[in-house]
């Protein structure tokens, strides 16, 4: 008996564990559902498909309401990486039109995590991106045999003109610093990555949607999750109208065939650029799908570089379009009036210093210097501004001076244009000298940039922005392409005015002697007789090669609708690319349409080549454009040190 | 004599509704889908079918407590002989569902026996101990009752249910309440935990050295100081203090000699070691049976024995590993001790199951709104991962619930054992509860990843006519002696 008493204690033993390991499963279950939230997002991940909805990129249309650029349907084939797992992968490669080599090496690149952020064996990762549509019907048909394997709609752009590739731009798949510097996007997105696609992308793209699927162990879809009540509907991207007008860039791009440079024309009332020429150019369609890649690289090579929009990245010596710019601050600073007259014998001769000029009567006012661009007029209207000493104490307070007109003229500085990519250009400033010629400098030193040679650089942006400031006395407006984005007013940047330093009736001296340049001077090419044309020729000299061929003009003189920059490289005299090319594209603009003897003239420049257009296999010549490439950049490189002095 | 209704324990049966009701609501969540058109208490659907089962149940219930308790023990032999021959037939009469054996058809049903048998082996048990003159601590009477529960062990290993069989260890819970010495439970225990540090730590190496295994090294470790334990408890019962000084002398020079051999093998020369270790245990048990000649004491020639087959037992771990078990139970108990982690391959099951407890958190996402289970991310989420929708669709206050629940049926059960004025009430109450808590135990602690993947059915909650009624009878025929008990005292 006293033994049985013993055993029964033993039930509480036998209750000890019970409620032992009752409290254990309690405290396992508090650390599983209570200290920890990794459960829960494991939960949903393994639950919830958070499919993406990508909304439709915004069309973009020209001034007139021209379709230049909309979404086309592509097909994209996505892969899962823990699904696809005995695909007869020579089966697929073939189905796809691809080898076995791609088939691996990009595999590898999908489960690489630095090349392709956002990875995860058990979501959809794309395999291979814009199967064209006979390439999807054929790969659909067999779909089925190929588990894992999804294909994912999605919309590419389509270009309707062959024209406007650096204005437009064009989209490619992000790459992983676009995803580092923005988490909006995930590997595969597309975004904007030149031209107004780039700068625009953030209303182009609109935003991205999201459904959220409900799916099984086995990655079946079983509906939507609360019946789509978290779910978020895509926001479409915003239609762009472009202030371009197509059939003038379009022109433009004909007549620059075969030449290096670029034409600009701005409306001048409202800074809207109504053409944007950069030649050697491309077709924007050739970027569309897979082949961007290898076309990219195809125009990398090119010698002429028609990837580079010369219109904001081209930094030119605007010779004697600069002119105009002088005599406005000489007006101005009271250096001269416009009776004002200075000799000119084949040139201005001072201290042994020579710059030439060619034949005019001698001495001569503003207005027919301006008419003639004698560059002896504008040689000693420096050297008067730097010289005199009672306005100013020292030559760098002159330089000074010079400098700020320049910069309110909208020189030296990006003008900030809405295209990625805008240079500054180069305006010198008193350090700048200082440092070259150790303080030991005079308006004679620097004498050339008052013809617009020597360290003066300006984009055919600024040269075009110089005649829309004139045609408007006084004030510009900063020049974009982007007319209208729908639905939001267009940024105030490009509505406010920017006067210079220059008051307006000088402005009217100036207009008076580019209005003589077409009439009987430089420009006389220009002249029509259906409205007024006022020009300015440049020719810009180039210590590599021919001269460039410069104009600057704009039209009608009251009431300006246009003004415009043509800059042709090596194309010599002004009057030679320059006037006639310049005066084709206001006729265009300004008529709607060109006269059949202008037309025939268009053709005649068309086909006047100052460079042969290679249509042949570029690679043999790659290692020449390589070193040419390394010589830009190192000029490129100069350049910017030599911003940095300004 | 007190009226049948007034001596049932309607506690037990409210507790046994309360968990019905849970459970089917469970059953409900986890065999839900979410196409579904069917309701949920359509005969179609699993939660229409169990709803059937419960119903059933209970009528079961019912009949067991209107019968006589003394019926049911006279058929005791009877009832176990028959599932003994039926448990027999089983794997020849069966088809095969999933590689088991175990489910006989009958019409359209199929029923398990060996979720029957419990009771059969339970009554037979509390029968044969109930005789008089039965003492668990007599070595014939003990291996009746060893017998008794391992051939339908054996019986139903045949129909490759293991899970099922091991429910019948749990009846050494009983015995040990009966008088089976504690020594040989904790002997039991021990094997498992020489098990689970063995293979645990079978690859790491011990203080840096290559040629030592730490698992290795533990287990020769815990050997050692269970045998002194054993010596420092069982040895002093005629002399205390020299049972003591005994022990304490072999602990003392053992870890002198561990230690000494692991430093030599850190610092001198890398060597195994542990050998230096097994030899100290092989010197202890020699030792022991030494002093039990001189002395004649019984005890320390049964530590020796202890310490020896410790030691066999450890180095056959890596054999039974490898030989004995089936490739799917080694990389369970692989995954169990942390040695593999392959969330899709075989750990998939439990890592499942935590996520869908963890997603659950404090309240739950709500009765059927549950979508771990829901979107069959938990494979067998309808039987032996029930849990997993108490965990996901109730949260941690459903789970605590449903514990406590199972807490309070065993200690109500225990209570009620401990009342019964006959052996053999008494035994068969701690077999009953001894089923339960096993069931729990390793139901719930496989869900939590707390103990191997053993696939045996969670009591009340699981979906399945079989073991609902297994269950039922299991506990109503004990109900039913319970509310006899009161005859002796009229």
């Amino acid at each position: 008996m006293n033994s049985d008493f013993e055993l029964e204690k033993r039930k509480y033993v036998i209750g000890g564990a019970a409620v032992a390991i009752i409290i254990v499963f309690l405290l396992r279950l508090f650390t599983l559902q209570l200290l920890s939230e990794d459960f829960k997002i494991s939960a949903d991940s393994n639950a919830f498909l958070k499919r993406i909805q990508y909304p439709a990129r915004g069309a973009i249309s020209d001034r007139n309401g021209k379709l230049l650029v909309y979404n086309q349907p592509a097909y994209d084939v996505m892969v899962v990486m823990t699904e696809q797992v005995g695909v007869d992968t020579l089966d697929l490669c073939e189905s796809l039109g691809i080898t076995r080599d791609w088939y691996e090496r990009r595999m590898e690149e999908i489960k690489d995590p630095r090349r392709n952020p956002g990875y995860s064996r058990h979501t959809q990762q794309i395999f291979m991106s814009q199967l064209s549509t006979e390439e999807f019907s054929r790969f659909q048909e067999k779909l089925f045999r190929f588990p894992g394997f999804y294909i994912q709609k999605r919309s590419i752009r389509w270009y309707n003109y062959p024209n406007a590739a650096h204005l437009l731009g064009d989209v490619g798949e992000v790459g992983p610093e676009d995803i580092e510097a923005d988490h909006y996007y995930r590997s595969g997105d597309y975004i904007g990555k030149l031209g107004v696609e780039r700068s625009y992308e953030e209303v182009l793209r609109g935003e991205k949607g999201m459904e959220i699927l409900l799916r099984d162990a086995r990655g079946r879809i079983k509906g939507r999750y609360q019946n789509g009540k978290f779910d978020v509907a895509p926001i479409p991207g915003r239609n762009l109208t472009m202030s371009i007008d197509i059939e003038l860039q379009a022109l433009g791009e004909r007549l620059m065939t075969g030449k290096l440079g670029s034409i600009v024309a701005i409306e001048p009332s409202t800074g809207e650029v109504l053409c944007m020429v950069s030649s050697p150019t491309y077709d924007p369609r050739i970027m569309i799908g897979r082949q961007r890649g290898k076309s990219q690289k195809q125009l990398a090579k090119d010698p002429h570089k028609p990837l580079l929009n010369r219109a904001i990245m081209g930094q030119y010596p605007p010779g004697s379009t600069f002119k105009t710019g002088q005599a406005l601050t000489f007006l101005q600073e009271g250096i001269i009036t416009p009776a004002t007259p200075f000799p000119c014998s084949h040139g201005f001769h001072f201290k042994g210093l020579k710059v030439g000029c060619h034949g005019h009567g001698s001495p001569l006012p503003l207005i027919p210097a301006i008419a003639t661009s004698c560059n002896g007029y504008f040689c000693w209207g420096l050297y008067h501004m730097f010289g005199n000493r009672k306005k100013y104490k020292t030559v760098q307070d002159a330089m000074t001076t010079w400098k700020d007109y320049m910069v309110s003229m909208g020189f030296g500085y990006k003008l900030g244009i809405d295209l990625p990519g805008e240079k500054r250009g180069m305006i010198p400033n008193a350090p700048y000298y200082d440092k070259a010629y150790r303080n030991s400098w005079s308006g004679l030193t620097v004498i050339s940039i008052s013809i617009g040679q020597g360290e003066v650089n300006l984009t055919p942006l600024q040269i075009a922005n110089l005649g829309a400031t004139i045609a408007n006395r006084g004030y510009y407006i900063i020049p974009h392409v982007v007319k209208e984005v729908q639905g939001i007013p267009l940024d105030t940047l490009y509505t406010k005015k920017h006067y210079t330093r220059v008051q307006p009736e000088h402005y009217e001296t100036v207009v008076a002697g580019m209005r003589q340049a077409v009439l009987g001077g430089t420009c006389r090419v220009a002249n029509t007789t259906y409205y007024e044309v006022c020009g300015k020729t440049g020719t810009a000299q180039n210590p590599h090669g021919q001269d460039h061929s410069v104009f600057m003009g704009f039209a009608p003189r009251e009431n300006p609708k246009i003004a415009i920059c043509v800059y042709v490289e090596n194309g010599t005299w002004g009057a030679t690319y320059g006037v006639p090319i310049g005066a084709l594209m206001m006729e265009q603009y300004i008529n709607g349409k060109l006269s059949e003897a202008s037309e025939a003239r268009a053709t005649e420049f068309e086909n006047k080549h100052l460079y042969k257009v290679e249509w042949s296999d570029r690679s043999d010549k790659s290692d020449r454009s390589d070193k040419s490439d390394k010589s830009e950049n190192k000029q490129n490189a100069k350049e910017t040190s030599e911003e940095k002095r300004q | 004599m007190p009226s049948l209704l007034g001596s049932i324990d309607w506690l037990t049966i409210f507790i046994y509704m309360v968990l019905l009701a849970l459970g089917w609501m469970s059953v409900c969540g986890a065999s839900y889908d979410y196409d579904q058109e069917a309701g949920i208490l359509d005969f179609s659907t699993r939660s229409g079918m169990q709803i059937v089962w419960i119903g059933t149940s209970m009528l079961l219930g019912m009949f067991i407590l209107m019968t006589d308790d003394r019926l049911i023990e006279s058929l005791s032999y009877i009832i176990y002989i028959c599932f003994l021959g039926l448990l027999f037939v089983t794997p020849f009469l069966a088809h095969d569902i999933k590689g088991s054996m175990s489910w006989i058809k009958i019409g359209s049903f199929s029923i398990q026996p060996a979720e029957f048998a419990k009771f059969g082996v339970s009554l037979c048990l509390a029968k044969v101990m109930g005789t008089y003159g039965f003492d668990v601590r007599k070595w014939r009477d003990f291996i009746i009752c060893i017998t008794l529960i391992v051939v339908p062990m054996g019986l139903i290993v045949m129909q490759k249910e293991t899970g099922s069989a091991l429910v019948y260890s749990a009846l050494f819970l009983m015995l040990y309440r009966e008088g089976m010495p504690g020594c040989l439970l904790f002997t039991a225990l021990s094997a498992v935990v020489y098990f689970v540090v063995g293979v645990r730590f079978a690859d790491e190496p011990l203080w840096d050295v290559t040629e030592m295994s730490l698992g290795q090294g533990l287990v020769m470790l815990l050997i050692q100081i269970f045998t002194v334990g054993f010596v420092w408890v069982y040895g002093g019962k005629r002399q205390e203090a020299r049972g003591k000084k005994t022990g304490i002398g072999i602990l003392l020079y053992s870890l002198a000699i561990d230690a000494a051999a692991v430093l030599l093998a850190r610092f001198v020369y890398p060597c195994n070691a542990v050998w230096a270790m097994v030899f100290v245990c092989g010197a202890s048990a020699l030792y022991l049976l030494y002093l039990s000649l001189r002395d004649r004491v019984l005890p320390y020639c049964l530590i020796a024995l202890f310490t020896l087959g410790s030691i066999g037992f450890y180095y056959s771990v890596d054999f039974v590993l490898n030989r004995v078990m089936e490739p799917h139970q080694q990389t369970r108990i692989r995954v169990l001790l942390g040695l593999e982690d392959d969330p899709r391959g075989a750990g998939y099951n439990v890592i499942q199951a935590k996520i869908a407890i963890g997603s659950g958190g404090l309240e739950g996402k709500g009765f059927l709104n549950g979508t771990q289970t829901k979107l069959k991310y938990v494979p067998e989420q309808d039987t032996d991962f029930i849990f997993c929708t108490v965990g996901e669709e109730e949260g941690f206050i459903g789970c605590a619930v449903v514990l406590l629940l199972f807490l309070s049926l065993i200690l109500r059960l225990l209570h009620l054992a401990e009342r019964q004025p006959y052996t053999f009430g008494r035994v068969y109450g701690y077999c009953v509860l001894s089923i339960f808590l096993f069931h729990v135990f390793i139901n719930v602690g496989m869900v939590l990843g707390l103990t191997p993947v053993i696939g045996i059915p969670l009591p009340f909650f699981s979906y399945g006519g079989s073991s609902l009624w297994g269950f039922t009878i299991l506990l109503f025929i004990f109900l039913r002696i319970d509310a006899g008990r009161n005859r002796l005292q009229h």
